[in-house]
């Protein structure tokens, strides 16, 4: 039988708020969100969850609640970003955080400092998070290993974007009202992609039947391995999709032909409303933005009915705002680091 | 373990909170219940069902999570959180009277979180508080307008409400802990 604390603690010499025993507890393992590899799909389907309960606040009157007054977020941003730097920050003030962004080009970084200086300097002033977006993979977790502070990954090299991934996923069960069995085709860049990786990594996690497509020289190698169906016909992977998910071409990120012309690759991979019909008939259109009109995407599709590119920005604030409140409570066990 | 309410006690309890609730405001029309997760929230729609058959009127019934308003949410680096639940509140509450319902009354800190939380969705006429259950101890200055029963218990002891709704029957027992 449960009693009214589950996991009582020898210095609580204080009574708290009474730990209902109604209210079921439960925290991430780790103290930092480096990437979906380290989320298990009970911990997937928890940041949801709280996501669903967050979505609320943005409806009402006053769209904030107290829950992390007097906690400091620094938003470390290395990469030009305009949806995930503003949706962390709309997140981060909706639960009273204080808020720190720091942007590049006015800092120190560009006279030189490395990445660990930087760090650390804005770790002299005691933040509790850092959301970091940085252009070499694996800059996170570096961060994660040298700084007290917790650590979210908004983006790191062609490496992962977990909180990009939570958000469509949670895009997703919202219309669908599950993850698992659904046909989600992501066709563009994969090579580059770090929304790709997190997103298979997610929805294999959940089960869903990932089907990827893109031009050969921008499939990753060995991204089967994954449990991804990969085909060069965009049309096979569209057909009877649930969902279709697009990625940009990420021209800033090529050095090299990978492709003839923009124009013919939307020729070949573009998501024209021909294509979208080969679908299911209540199949939903998803892009991470920022799109390319006309290069990935068709106009007619990213503002058709089935488009839900606008909701997945809303539902990016709910989704981050979870994040925060489920790192900010701390980790389940102790660990020995 | 003993029960300190069986189903019919909690039934009569509600009863007798719903005809006291018309006998203190004249204007039934203002009232709208909020129930406080996870089990004040049918307790709020059984009293919204009584009001409606002593008076005649529907009145609006909403859900409170509180969450996010709890005081010692940041405060243990180690152990577990709750889960955030979603509040609903689909009406305005400006200028009602809104009746806050909760299962047990103890240290006062819930109430305390939810008052914070009705006060963001507007300016409520006055908010007055409904419980089944009211077993001492408060922290706070805060007091019931609607007590189902007073229990008398020690802070070793954890009182548990079950309710059909949420566990399929109706019963209020006291736990000593360890036990």
């Amino acid at each position: 039988m449960t009693m009214s604390s589950s996991r009582p603690r020898e210095s609580d010499a204080v009574a708290e708020v009474v730990v209902r025993a109604d209210v079921p507890m439960t925290r991430l393992k780790q103290k930092h969100l480096l990437g979906i590899a380290d989320l298990s799909p009970e911990e997937i389907v928890l940041i949801l969850d709280t996501a669903t309960a967050m979505q609320e606040i943005a409806h009402r009157p006053i769209k904030k609640v107290p829950t992390l007054r007097g906690r400091t977020v620094v938003n470390l941003f290395f990469e030009p970003s305009t949806r995930t730097r503003t949706s962390f920050e709309v997140a981060e003030k909706r639960l009273s955080a204080d808020t720190l962004n720091v942007a590049i080009a006015t800092s120190s970084v560009v006279k030189g400092e490395t990445l660990v200086d930087t760090a650390l300097n804005l770790e002299a002033m005691s933040p509790d998070m850092i959301v970091m977006r940085h252009a070499s993979s694996g800059a996170c977790h570096l961060l994660s290993r040298i700084c007290k502070s917790k650590i979210i990954n908004a983006g790191d090299g062609m490496h992962e974007h977990p909180t990009q991934a939570l958000l469509d996923a949670f895009t997703i069960r919202s219309h669908k009202g599950r993850l698992g069995g659904l046909k989600v085709a992501i066709v563009g860049d994969l090579l580059h992609s770090r929304v790709l990786r997190s997103n298979v990594l997610l929805l294999t996690k959940l089960g869903a039947d990932v089907w990827l497509c893109g031009p050969p020289t921008l499939v990753p190698p060995g991204i089967e391995r994954l449990g991804v169906t990969v085909t060069s016909n965009v049309e096979t992977a569209v057909a009877d999709a649930d969902v279709i998910m697009m990625l940009r071409i990420q021209l800033e990120r090529m050095q090299g032909a990978f492709f003839p012309s923009l124009r013919e690759y939307f020729q070949v991979f573009g998501m024209t409303e021909e294509r979208v019909r080969l679908a299911r008939p209540d199949a939903i259109i998803m892009h991470p933005g920022p799109m390319n009109r006309g290069v990935e995407i068709a106009s007619e599709v990213a503002d058709g009915a089935s488009s839900v590119i606008l909701e997945q920005v809303a539902n990016g604030v709910a989704v981050r705002m979870a994040v925060l409140y489920l790192l900010a409570g701390g980790v389940e066990h102790e660990t020995a680091a | 373990m003993p029960v300190v309410m069986d189903a019919d006690r909690i039934q009569r309890s509600l009863t007798r909170i719903a005809h006291e609730i018309v006998e203190r405001n004249s204007a039934i029309d203002e009232i709208a219940i909020v129930g406080i997760r996870e089990r004040g929230v049918p307790l709020a729609r059984r009293l919204a069902k009584r009001l409606h058959e002593i008076t005649g009127h529907q009145v609006p019934t909403g859900a409170l999570d509180i969450t996010l308003y709890r005081d010692d949410l940041m405060r243990h680096a180690v152990g577990p959180q709750p889960v955030v639940r979603s509040t609903d509140i689909l009406f305005n509450i400006d200028d009602r009277l809104i009746l806050l319902v909760d299962d047990v009354l103890y240290t006062g800190r819930t109430i305390r979180a939810a008052l914070d939380a009705l006060i963001d969705f507007g300016r409520p006429k006055a908010i007055q508080l409904a419980v089944l259950i009211d077993r001492g101890h408060r922290e706070l200055p805060i007091k019931a307008d609607y007590v189902g029963k007073n229990v008398p218990t020690s802070r070793r002891e954890s009182v548990q409400v079950r309710l059909e709704e949420v566990d399929g029957h109706d019963d209020v027992l006291i736990q000593t802990a360890g036990e």
